[in-house]
């Protein structure tokens, strides 16, 4: 299968847009070329602006930017655009609902050998607390083009949650992708597996071994963690009776919290979550550590193991 | 120049600004008022704007990055005429257009930004400098800092960028009233000395006396015909309750809304300071 990081997406296709929309511009802190935002960068430098290390700041210029006209792109390590920048995304950016779009790449544990300081797993909980805020994690490289093309267009604050390491790239040119619509990739009736970011690629590969032993899975790709799409949630906890949530992000606060939020209120069904189990990560290579983390296909089918127990039809 | 009407509008928007917080029953006078002369001079003079357009393009702004002075900035507002004077006095009631700080969504005329969190509007000014450039816009952003402020690091962050992209159409003004909630700002952190800071990062200052209107005059104009490239700072000494005595240069009136009889001295005091104007 052939593979590429999500963050080549967002620089091929912010440079495509960016021929065709002059208001876009593209902020950096520092991380140029490892955010894919230099292709911009090189063939647009008066719309570009590096600010340093200094992403507070950052985001406030990507805000004034905005308040001019203008579609702001800020681009930086996913920990350190959400993390340290907090405060002026709620404050400033999404309690002025201002059309800036934060460009979070190097996320989860698959940043790899940087280790604990780097690897971004709980931005997917700080940043879907903050009303106004969408929160996108595209499961490939080619949804990831399409998300990036649709934020342009949907005015707002957004964060979009990218990847530094090449994953498999599982959609196809023609796959739908819609801002707040989960796609489903694979159908079945025993479980419905909602996985979002890497974790889409992992959860079809468990399918597809749970299928030698005659367990039938649906697969759904949550490329949008907010809004949720709550209505396709619910179809599927009636359908399936059973749930596995599957996110390279903190259990806390995820991908898992917020369908548990919408199941527990709408459709309670048993839920098994697999994703960090509240503890930082560490140095290593990135499939090793999802493995060492237990966020892999192995995880998952333990967890469609659990759930399929505690089903009650 | 004669400055009759300008120490006359400062009277009225302190009176305004008084009751207003009265009313409110919380609130922030004293950095309310140490500003007066500084915004009022901006609105009724300097300040490339219309308040029956709002959103005129190319619009000179104004953030107020120290967001808890907004009953100056909405006393002012509605005296320039952006909104009824009316308004005024739901200021910090639910569902108001005049919040605690100011709010961009609350679709008040005239208000630039959400503000309130210190340290972000320069920042938010450097941005708009940024893309007023970008499209050979005229219009100049104004941001008003409080000198406790400084004490905050995306505020030298911003301050790095405006020098480094030469946003000569950006003017930071430092509300140098000297005291922060928990006392002088000698004490708590000293920021001292501003100038020195300031030029050291590339940025022309200004400095002036933040209450006499010859002063803050001369220092915008200063600004709006500098022909460099660096942004400027005016550092504008002032004093913390200016034009109430009890509450002048007293710590205690940080955040503390006056009650009916305080009011009432408080106007009788600045009605009496206007005889002769």
């Amino acid at each position: 299968m052939e593979a590429k990081a999500t963050r080549v997406g967002y620089g091929e296709m912010i440079l495509e847009l960016g021929r065709q929309n002059k208001n876009i511009v593209v902020l950096s802190a520092d991380v140029t070329a490892s955010t894919n935002s230099h292709l911009f960068a090189k063939e647009f430098p008066n719309r570009f602006f590096n600010i340093g290390i200094s992403e507070q700041d950052m985001i406030c210029e990507a805000a004034g930017l905005s308040l001019v006209g203008k579609i702001s792109f800020v681009s930086a390590y996913a920990i350190f655009a959400t993390g340290r920048t907090w405060d002026q995304i709620r404050n400033t950016i999404c309690y002025c609902d201002l059309n800036v779009k934060i460009i979070g790449t190097h996320s989860g544990l698959m940043v790899g050998p940087d280790g604990a300081t780097h690897q971004a797993l709980e931005d997917i909980a700080i940043t879907r607390a903050i009303p106004n805020l969408k929160v996108i994690s595209p499961c490939d490289y080619l949804e990831t083009k399409k998300a990036v093309k649709a934020i342009v267009h949907d005015f707002g604050p957004t964060y979009l949650r990218l990847g530094r390491e090449k994953t498999p790239i599982i959609t196809e040119e023609n796959t739908p992708f819609k801002i707040g619509k989960a796609n489903i990739l694979r159908d079945g009736i025993d479980v419905t597996i909602f996985a979002t970011g890497v974790m889409v690629s992992e959860a079809l590969k468990a399918a597809e071994i749970l299928e030698h032993e005659n367990l039938s899975l649906r697969v759904v790709n949550v490329h949008t963690i907010k809004p949720l799409d709550k209505n396709t949630i619910i179809k599927c906890a009636k359908e399936t009776g059973a749930i596995v949530t599957a996110e390279e992000h903190q259990i806390v606060g995820g991908l898992g919290s917020a369908i548990a939020e919408t199941l527990g209120m709408n459709y309670p069904v048993p839920i098994e979550m697999v994703g960090m189990k509240d503890s930082f990560g560490e140095s290593g290579e990135p499939f090793e550590l999802l493995k060492y983390y237990g966020l892999s296909d192995i995880e998952i089918i333990k967890a469609v193991k659990n759930v399929l127990l505690r089903k009650k039809f | 120049m004669d400055f009759d009407k300008y120490l006359k509008l400062s009277n009225t928007i302190r009176k305004d600004i008084l009751v207003m917080l009265k009313n409110a029953g919380s609130g922030h006078p004293g950095g309310s008022l140490s500003c007066v002369e500084l915004i009022v001079a901006l609105y009724f003079k300097f300040l490339k704007h219309d308040p029956k357009n709002p959103f005129l393009e190319d619009r000179d702004r104004l953030i107020l990055s120290k967001g808890h002075a907004c009953p100056t900035q909405y006393a002012c507002l509605a005296e320039v005429g952006y909104f009824s004077k009316d308004e005024l006095f739901t200021l910090r009631k639910i569902c108001s257009r005049l919040q605690g700080h100011p709010g961009f969504k609350c679709s008040l005329p005239g208000i630039e930004v959400s503000t309130g969190s210190l340290g972000q509007g320069l920042s938010i000014g450097s941005g708009m400098a940024l893309g007023y450039k970008l499209d050979k816009k005229s219009g100049n952003i104004y941001v008003l800092l409080g000198d406790g402020e400084l004490q905050s690091g995306q505020i030298w962050e911003a301050i790095l960028t405006a020098s480094h992209y030469k946003l000569n159409n950006l003017c930071a003004i430092v509300d140098y009233n000297s005291l922060q909630i928990d006392g002088r700002v000698e004490n708590i952190k000293n920021i001292m000395p501003i100038k020195e800071k300031f030029e050291s990062f590339g940025w022309n200052t200004i400095t002036i006396d933040g209450h006499k209107y010859k002063e803050i005059f001369d220092g915008y104009e200063k600004f709006i015909k500098n022909k460099d490239d660096n942004p400027s700072v005016i550092i504008a000494k002032t004093i913390k309750g200016k034009g109430v005595s009890f509450m002048e240069d007293n710590v205690d009136w940080h955040g503390k809304a006056p009650n009916a009889r305080e009011l009432e001295m408080a106007i009788l005091e600045i009605d009496n300071s206007a005889i002769g104007l």
